[in-house]
């Protein structure tokens, strides 16, 4: 089944000529157009024939032995990166028309390393949710149902619910994820796959539509751990048009999977034990602490003491740099126009026009947070107490070489669950938060499936610059828990 | 802290997003939830405790000082939703 392929395997059978890069493309192709109605993962497709050229360069690469890491894999990616020459929409109304002259960082190495781009995947307007509703071409359906009611749409998560829904289904081998809170690691658990982000600065920003700079970070979302790997390798790497993107040398990542784990210190931080998590989920935590201490690692628990703040931090910092970052759309350069009899007026009618409710209530949240008065009780707090939850995690890796936490509090919710109150939808991204915060990298497997047969990750978490370990870590894990479970709604089913 | 209405009036005025008069209300109280959360923050001693400016782990580099923006003037000029020439059309600003 050419849908249901890893990169991996992808590669070997493209190397080894069983099938063609044009093969694998309109298989994807065909699934796009069969579950993409139902799913609506992906906000554009591109059209047959640019796919299927890129995927006869990718055939003749590997005719001429020239292939690069990625070559003809067909691939999914965020609506957040720029394309050029694609509408690139960060799913909102703002940019419903935007063309991008210009190719991001990101794209453009997965296109030098041979990548071949199906389309550009929903998500969250600007990024801004944890359960991908709030995009301006409509939510994104979870190809996961819950066995006890199968009517229930379930969320695929966000902000990359559009590359989650869409690696989860069949609609892609893999997609570019972003993770500015949990985007990468929360979609990748509620959809039962492999969600990596990586240390910031790993990736360049350049091109990507920012939401909260210090934060931002693009990342693969694929079937397996040694995909991410594959994937973070063709993605990474140096770029002086980002000046906060690092200049260290990029690992072979994907070797780092399968390397033994023997002697690893994993911590455990106490601080995640939250009496309220529910007991599949800790059973599934435990359940991944004994894979880990079979594997032959030692099981240390630590403290990151200012967990609690973590989120709290995290929802004055964000709103506060979208506020910045979004000032540019103005109506003026680019992105759709409200006409007004004065230049504040066209700026007050095209942003209230332009951007949805929970992307305006960020922005206003973040102008708040940083207006004269309320700086340094909220904004240059909150920055210290960053400093403090950062301290946590080098504290924390004096003594273990990486932690393990459930990615999410539980499994997937239904649309229109947790909307009401704000807060309770930001809990979501309550362990994938405070790693942000670090800028640490961190990884998201999937392990198992709950009572209602769904999916539930946990999260690997590494120090700077480390991803090797983390996926090493995520290989074992990989390894132990044998996830093979495949959602109900599956290009390979019931075709 | 709590929010009343006219900050929030002054905060959609500083943030150039034009509310309706009856959409102020809800998004006052949408704000006040969130900022009776984060209240918690108080709680949090951060004395002699520096800011964090994202995320430090590179320093800034100097590049050369000169011409990077890929010379496509009229390329970027094309995103525009109204142009004039090769500048950008706003309404009059001075009467």
């Amino acid at each position: 089944m050419l849908t249901g392929l890893t990169l991996t395997k992808a590669r070997e059978g493209l190397a080894a000529r069983k099938f063609s890069a044009r093969e694998l493309a309109k298989a994807q192709l065909d699934a796009i157009a069969r579950l993409n109605p139902v799913l609506n993962a992906y906000i554009t497709v591109l059209p047959e024939e640019t796919v299927l050229a890129a995927a006869d360069a990718a055939d003749a690469r590997y005719a001429a032995g020239t292939a690069g890491l990625m070559d003809g894999l067909p691939i999914g990616v965020k609506d957040l990166f720029c394309t050029k020459g694609v509408r690139t929409t960060a799913a909102s109304k703002m940019l419903e028309n935007f063309v991008p002259p210009y190719e991001s960082t990101v794209t453009a190495n997965l296109l030098k390393a041979g990548a071949v781009f199906l389309g550009k995947t929903n998500l969250d307007e600007f990024a801004m949710g944890s359960a991908n509703i709030t995009s301006a071409f409509g939510p994104v359906a979870s190809p996961w149902k819950r066995k006890d009611d199968p009517s229930a749409t379930l969320v695929p998560g966000g902000s990359s619910g559009g590359s989650s829904a869409a690696v989860a289904a069949g609609l892609g081998l893999a997609a570019t994820g972003t993770d500015t809170g949990g985007s990468i690691r929360q979609p990748a658990a509620y959809c039962g796959i492999v969600g990596l982000k990586p240390t910031y600065g790993r990736c360049s920003r350049w091109g990507t539509i920012a939401f909260a700079s210090s934060l931002d970070q693009a990342g693969p979302m694929t079937r397996c751990v040694a995909d991410a790997g594959l994937m973070l390798e063709a993605m990474a790497g140096f770029d002086e048009k980002d000046s906060t993107c690092s200049n260290r040398p990029v690992p072979a990542f994907s070797k780092a999977v399968g390397k033994s784990v023997k002697g690893l210190r994993v911590g455990i931080p106490t601080e995640y034990r939250s009496p309220n998590l529910p007991a599949e989920v800790v059973a599934m935590w435990e359940q991944g602490i004994a894979w880990l201490k079979e594997a032959g690692c030692e099981i240390v628990d630590v403290s990151l003491p200012h967990t609690k703040y973590g989120l709290t931090t995290y929802y004055i910092i964000a709103p506060a740099e979208c506020s910045s970052n979004l000032a540019r759309y103005d109506g003026i350069r680019f992105g759709i126009r409200k006409d007004a009899p004065t230049l504040d007026g066209v700026y007050e009618a095209t942003r209230a026009a332009g951007f949805g409710a929970e992307v305006r209530n960020r922005i206003l949240m973040g102008t708040y947070v940083l207006s004269a008065g309320y700086y340094d009780a909220y904004y240059l707090k909150a920055q210290k107490v960053r400093t403090l939850i950062k301290r946590d995690f080098e504290q924390a890796f004096e003594n273990v070489d990486v932690l393990l936490t459930p990615t999410a509090p539980s499994a997937a919710f239904a649309q229109g669950e947790n909307m009401d109150d704000p807060v309770q939808m930001y809990l979501n991204d309550i362990f994938t938060v405070p790693a942000s915060m670090a800028g640490v990298p961190a990884l998201s497997v999937p392990v198992g499936l709950n009572g209602n047969g769904l999916p539930l990750g946990l999260q690997v978490i590494g120090k700077h610059f480390d991803e090797e370990t983390v996926l090493s870590i995520g290989g074992a894990l990989e390894a132990a828990a044998g996830f093979t479970h495949l959602p109900s709604v599956h290009a390979g089913a019931g075709a | 802290m709590s929010l009343d209405l006219a900050t929030t009036r002054r905060i959609a005025k500083l943030a150039r997003i034009g509310l309706e008069e009856h959409e102020l209300e809800a998004t006052r109280q949408k704000l006040n939830g969130i900022l009776g959360w984060i209240d918690q923050l108080a709680e949090v001693d951060v004395e002699g405790v520096p800011p964090m400016v994202g995320t430090e782990t590179e320093t800034l580099r100097q590049r050369e000082d000169k011409v990077t923006d890929g010379n496509c003037r009229d390329a970027l000029l094309a995103c525009a939703p109204e142009t004039s020439g090769p500048f950008y059309t706003v309404p009059k600003v001075v009467e």
